[in-house]
């Protein structure tokens, strides 16, 4: 009976369907990618991939487009992990405390998380508008003078940042918090006992114990950092200049702007490799943070 | 240990300049939303403003948002349960039989830019007609959804109690109908979780719709980009369609809120 058979055989009946999924729409285009990264093609249908070996690696390493958006991505990734974890792991802390009206704000701390990002984009685009935006409104009256913000080379990247700490330092905060709420009891009798003061507890205890906790929310949250895009390209574009184009927008720009497709495809391999580095050095960090 | 009162008058203010932060752009948005494009652009009317729904009436008399909503909730609908249907049974398949491949792919899956699968489908799609089509959309999108379904049901169907689904197997109930009738119901809150953040993904993706939509399937996303870029921007009606568009997850942030939490930070927990 076929009730039966489904029985016997339930390891490959519930698995195959995701099985052949899998295998036709993730490993068959990545192989796909990989093998157009020694092809030059712009998706011509009268001009078929012509092979040219490495020289789309070799080409790349020449890009100065190439060492700018990496520039970029790093400058931009680094600067917002760090924030993100600093205050992260602040406002934890904050709110880790029994307080009235606790739900209500890790709801309010969601909000940033779960908003479609390219409204979000438009709304920080409105906030940084250098003749109307409100962001020029306070940098005005604290006496900063009006600022470029988006519009400019130097401080774009800045600005993208801050639209970055805002929208993903909940995410390192709601994670620490749960880690906090986790942490065994006695050290902190202890302590109380040896009479320590609330700092010595925080930096010999709280913190030590919780580290394993924050390096996986960096983890986490490093991954979809390096692959920032909705934000960027929804407010900049890469622009002005290309000071915001990341590796992402790059490889964008590339294939969907300019159809050179062997060529961004050997970008994807290498930005893939670079995600990897970053987490088989956290991974790294992690455990001889363990022994 | 008794905090002082000016300990706790610290604390609650700065809870507030917290919230404050969070908040505002979504206040700003909202605020924008019900402005004119010249209360919008003056610092005059920053908190005073007599607010107006004409920007709203806009949205949906002079451009087509029906049609974008109904698109974007389609696709994200019809992907979340596309990847129920493959990843559930999947994610029981590895939980019970240990098969590395799956831990790996879904992996993978989390690890690579979205942007890698683009390239090789915007060709294949294109040779397949799949372009501009619901089909090539919620394909795409499930390449999202079921992993990730699958990288929060894994460890929810470790833990379930062997002993419960071996008694109904010897009650002469199939695998098959257990796993519906008895596994299933008891993991609703790793579905629900699940379930809620893949519809919140599609809902907001905005990449693949760049590239994979058209016409006929454009994504709200995609629209309000479209939108921005194609005129000098009408600022108020802008901010209306963004408020359009965040509102339903916004929503569902609240009522759910316990459960988008979890899904937010699945694989952080559990390390």
């Amino acid at each position: 009976m076929i009730i039966n058979w489904i029985d016997r055989h339930l390891k490959w009946v519930f698995t195959l369907p995701a099985v052949l999924f899998i295998v036709l729409m993730v490993a068959y285009p990545l192989i796909y990618t990989g093998r157009l990264s020694f092809f030059e093609w712009s998706m011509s249908a009268i001009t078929p991939p012509k092979w040219v070996g490495l020289d789309n690696y070799i080409a790349i390493f020449n890009d100065p487009k190439f060492w700018n958006s990496l520039k970029v991505t790093f400058y931009h990734s680094s600067v917002s992990i760090v924030l993100e974890t600093v205050l992260g792991v602040a406002i934890a802390l904050l709110f880790s405390r029994k307080f009235k009206g606790a739900r209500m704000m890790k709801t309010f701390m969601l909000m940033p998380m779960v908003a479609t990002p390219v409204s979000i984009a438009l709304v920080w685009l409105l906030i940084y508008e250098p003749t109307l935006g409100i962001a020029n409104e306070i940098a005005k009256s604290l006496g900063f003078g009006r600022q470029e913000w988006l519009a400019s080379v130097t401080q774009v990247i800045p600005s993208l940042i801050i639209i970055d700490v805002w929208e993903w330092t909940p995410l390192i905060a709601l994670i620490v918090i749960a880690g906090i709420a986790s942490l065994p009891t006695d050290p902190y009798e202890s302590a109380d006992v040896d009479g320590a003061t609330a700092w010595q507890k925080l930096i010999h205890i709280t913190l030590p114990l919780l580290t394993p906790t924050i390096i996986t929310a960096v983890t986490l949250r490093i991954i979809d950092l390096l692959k920032t895009f909705d934000t960027i390209y929804a407010t900049t574009q890469g622009g002005p200049n290309f000071a915001s184009q990341t590796l992402n927008i790059l490889v964008f720009d590339l294939a969907f702007q300019n159809f050179k497709l062997g060529y961004a495809s050997a970008l994807l391999m290498i930005f893939f490799l670079l995600i990897l580095a970053v987490i088989i050095v956290l991974q790294l960090v992690r455990r001889g943070g363990k022994s | 240990m008794k905090q002082s009162r000016t300990q706790k008058t610290i604390y609650t203010l700065l809870n507030i300049i917290v919230l404050i932060i969070f908040l505002f752009p979504f206040l700003w948005m909202l605020s924008a939303s019900f402005k004119t494009q010249i209360q919008v652009l003056s610092p005059d009317y920053l908190f005073t403003f007599t607010p107006t729904i004409k920007n709203y009436v806009a949205v949906f008399t002079k451009y087509d948002y029906l049609q974008f909503i109904w698109n974007t909730f389609l696709i994200a609908a019809l992907s979340t349960f596309g990847s129920l249907f493959l990843g559930l049974p999947a994610a029981y398949g590895v939980a019970k039989y240990k098969m590395p491949f799956f831990g790996f792919t879904v992996l993978v899956a989390k690890i690579i830019p979205g942007i890698t699968y683009l390239v090789p489908w915007y060709i294949l799609f294109n040779k397949m007609h799949l372009i501009d089509t619901f089909t090539g959309m919620v394909l795409a999108h499930m390449v999202i959804g079921m992993p990730f379904i699958m990288w929060v049901m894994i460890p929810f169907f470790e833990e379930f109690p062997k002993e419960v689904e071996e008694s109904a197997w010897i009650d002469g109930s199939s695998k098959l109908r257990t796993f519906y009738q008895m596994v299933l119901p008891i993991s609703m809150p790793g579905i629900i979780t699940s379930s809620l953040l893949s519809f919140i993904f599609s809902w907001n993706n905005f990449m693949f719709s760049l590239v994979l939509a058209g016409e006929k399937t454009k994504t709200l996303p995609l629209a309000i980009f479209n939108f921005m870029s194609n005129t000098s921007i009408n600022w108020g009606a802008l901010m209306a369609a963004a408020c359009i568009i965040t509102l339903p997850v916004i929503v569902i942030a609240v009522v759910a809120q316990k459960y988008v939490v979890s899904g937010l930070s699945a694989g952080a927990v559990k390390g």
